[in-house]
């Protein structure tokens, strides 16, 4: 089986979101950047797949060059290979010429399964997937938590809930699969996987190297445009609910909440 | 021209999802800005008598595509047949419910449109027959506002629970149209094996109306009956922190934050949670938040509308017989 990963870089969620004078971006400067928790699940999920059927994992990144750490951090894990897409004119695309510039990178490299993260924690988009495996003409299962390779590698069988229930789609592969938590527990680089991870290889592709047209990225040709971004609308201050006891508080809670707040 | 406002309504089981009445509604109330129609898109098994319950709310015609096929929600049948359509009714806007559904369909759809959409956004808004959407990212720590270039449909999946639901018109009768049901077969790879049902029957927390979450302060899985309890009283469903999720205390689905779900009810009540960033990142655009903490320094009180400083072992409870009292 071979496998890739796409791997986005996103703020450790750690993070406070600080705006940047434009009103367009946030501040990146102070940021601490870490691979996107979902991406850890497909890292995750294609060593194992790779344990039970041999093969190899690729782990693509598209973005900065701060962006190797994680692709370095995911080789660690146990991955074999890592590319990494970076080029100024990338810089500011939007989610579906990340897809475009991604699919352009895999195409040329074997694949039987892709896996994405269900969705950035930064963007919240989870679009990048999906869009992947349509320009790259394969199906695609998104939100899943339970993958299952069948025993000749030529299909799988995934588990996604929708709300209220779960279902078990089917698909031949090649496929795109998006990872949602519960999928796996994410293993941790051990100190030999990172000593290991230095020497594996690890390819930097531009756009010339790729093909593409730069005119179709970057921020001006983005489709989807930002306008501004701002704080959360604040939230007026609350009251700490007054009471000698326990009971007493719980009494007040249940009429605030239905005569003033009229929740209950 | 491009023009109009087409909206995907989704049903399961042959009912349509109350997410789908909030975009119709929505749907309607950009149209009027713009004097344009709303088109309802339908697509299952013998759901043709729903068609008219669409129309209630706001659409002005609805297609409806009728057949096996697409009983099951598959993003393969389900694209490449609203593809046929987008493409013959050329509307304007194009808009979905921010379900896990309408969130897989929009993002095929808009790549293989090559158009550019907002996912689950809280807000929409129509700027000289542009869309303009608000959206939380860093799920909540910052609102973005967008807006599209010219390729049309303008595209956006609108999160549950938070449009205005119209007050349903039953004068209101739309026309109701038969959808061509010819297609590539070929182009449908995947399939729904089998449909595993939660047992529980509790409505998911992305769509409920009322959630009540538990967190470390719960001290184990034994003590969450107490939240059930109430949340039976209220009509609310279940979530929980990381921590409480990690401790192996309640399933990966519950979980409510920046890495779990992003949520927006009514009421979110927060027992024995501390309040870290990643939490309040997936629940501050919950309208009314309870907070129940014995700290009196937890974070959580920061963003509570209620606050209540003590135990909740013994909170809980009690606020449970004031809630079946005030029902009654
Ligand atoms: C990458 C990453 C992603 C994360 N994503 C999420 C996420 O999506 N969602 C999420 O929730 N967390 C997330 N976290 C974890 C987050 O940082 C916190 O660790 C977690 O939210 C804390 O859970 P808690 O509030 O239940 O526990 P704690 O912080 O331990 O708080 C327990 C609270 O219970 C109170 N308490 C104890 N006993 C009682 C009692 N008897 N009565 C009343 N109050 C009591 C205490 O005062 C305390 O405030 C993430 C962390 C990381 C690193
Ligand atoms: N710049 C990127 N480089 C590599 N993978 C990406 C990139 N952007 C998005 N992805 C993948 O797509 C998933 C969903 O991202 P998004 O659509 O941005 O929410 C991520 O978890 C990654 O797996």
């Amino acid at each position: 089986m071979n496998i890739i990963v796409c791997l986005k870089q996103v703020p450790d969620t750690e993070s406070q979101i600080k705006l940047a004078p434009d009103g367009k971006s946030i501040l990146k400067e102070d940021l601490k950047w870490v691979m996107n928790p979902y991406d850890e699940f497909g890292v995750e999920e294609a060593l194992r797949i790779k344990e039970k059927f041999g093969g190899s994992v690729t782990v693509v990144g598209l973005g900065p060059k701060r962006v190797t750490e994680s692709i370095r951090t995911a080789l660690a894990m146990g991955a074999d290979k890592g590319i990494l897409i970076s080029d100024p004119a990338l810089e500011g695309s939007d989610a579906l010429a990340t897809a475009k510039a991604l699919a352009a990178a895999v195409k040329d490299i074997p694949y039987d399964i892709i896996f994405t993260g269900q969705r950035g924690v930064d963007d919240d988009n989870g679009i990048v997937g999906p869009a992947l495996a349509e320009y790259l003409g394969i199906p695609h299962m998104s939100i899943i938590v339970k993958v299952e390779v069948s025993q000749d590698g030529k299909s799988v069988k995934c588990n996604k809930p929708v709300e209220g229930q779960t279902l078990v789609i089917e698909s031949p592969l090649p496929a795109v699969v998006t990872a949602q938590k519960g999928l796996n527990e994410p293993r941790y680089a051990s100190l030999p996987g990172i000593m290991k991870a230095k020497k594996k290889p690890l390819e930097e592709k531009t756009f010339a190297a790729l093909g593409l047209n730069p005119s179709e990225f970057g921020e001006g040709a983005r489709n989807l445009k930002v306008i501004e971004l701002t704080p959360p609308p604040a939230r007026k201050a609350g009251k700490i609910v007054s009471g000698d006891t326990p009971e007493s508080k719980a009494k007040e809670l249940a009429r605030l909440l239905h005569e003033e707040a009229k929740v209950i | 021209m491009a023009q109009g406002v087409m909206v995907i309504a989704e049903q399961r089981d042959g009912e349509i999802r109350k997410v789908s009445y909030e975009v119709v509604s929505e749907g309607k109330r950009l149209a009027d800005k713009m004097g344009w129609k709303v088109t309802a898109v339908l697509l299952g098994q013998g759901i043709k008598e729903k068609a008219a319950k669409l129309g209630h709310y706001g659409a002005d015609k609805v297609i409806v595509v009728d057949d096996t096929k697409f009983a099951a929600y598959t993003t393969d049948a389900y694209v490449a047949k609203i593809t046929d359509i987008v493409k013959a009714e050329d509307p304007a806007f194009l808009i979905m419910g921010a379900s896990v559904q309408g969130k897989d369909l929009g993002a095929r759809l808009s790549a293989r449109l090559g158009v550019g959409m907002a996912q689950d956004c809280t807000a929409l808004e129509v700027d000289n027959g542009n869309l303009t959407a608000i959206r939380p990212i860093y799920a909540g720590k910052a609102y973005a506002k967008v807006g599209f270039s010219d390729k049309r449909p303008h595209m956006a999946t609108t999160r549950p629970n938070v449009m205005a639901m119209n007050e349903p018109d039953s004068s209101r009768s739309p026309e109701i149209v038969d959808a061509d049901l010819s297609m590539d077969e070929s182009a449908l790879k995947t399939r729904v094996a089998e449909v595993l049902r939660d047992a529980t029957g509790k409505v998911d927390l992305t769509e409920a109306d009322k959630i009540i979450s538990g967190g470390r302060g719960m001290k184990g899985p034994e003590h969450f009956n107490i939240l059930e309890d109430l949340a039976a009283a209220i009509g609310a469903s279940v979530g929980a922190s990381r921590s409480a999720v990690d401790a192996g205390w309640r399933p990966h689905a519950d979980q409510v934050g920046q890495t779990g779900k992003v949520v927006s009810p009514n009421l979110y009540i927060a027992c024995g949670i501390s309040g870290a960033i990643q939490h309040l990142a997936g629940m501050s655009t919950s309208k009314v938040i309870v907070a129940i903490n014995k700290d009196q320094d937890a974070p959580i009180f920061q963003r509570a509308d209620y606050g209540v400083v003590d135990d909740l072992f013994k909170v809980v409870p009690a606020l449970t017989e004031e809630v079946k009292k005030i029902s009654h």
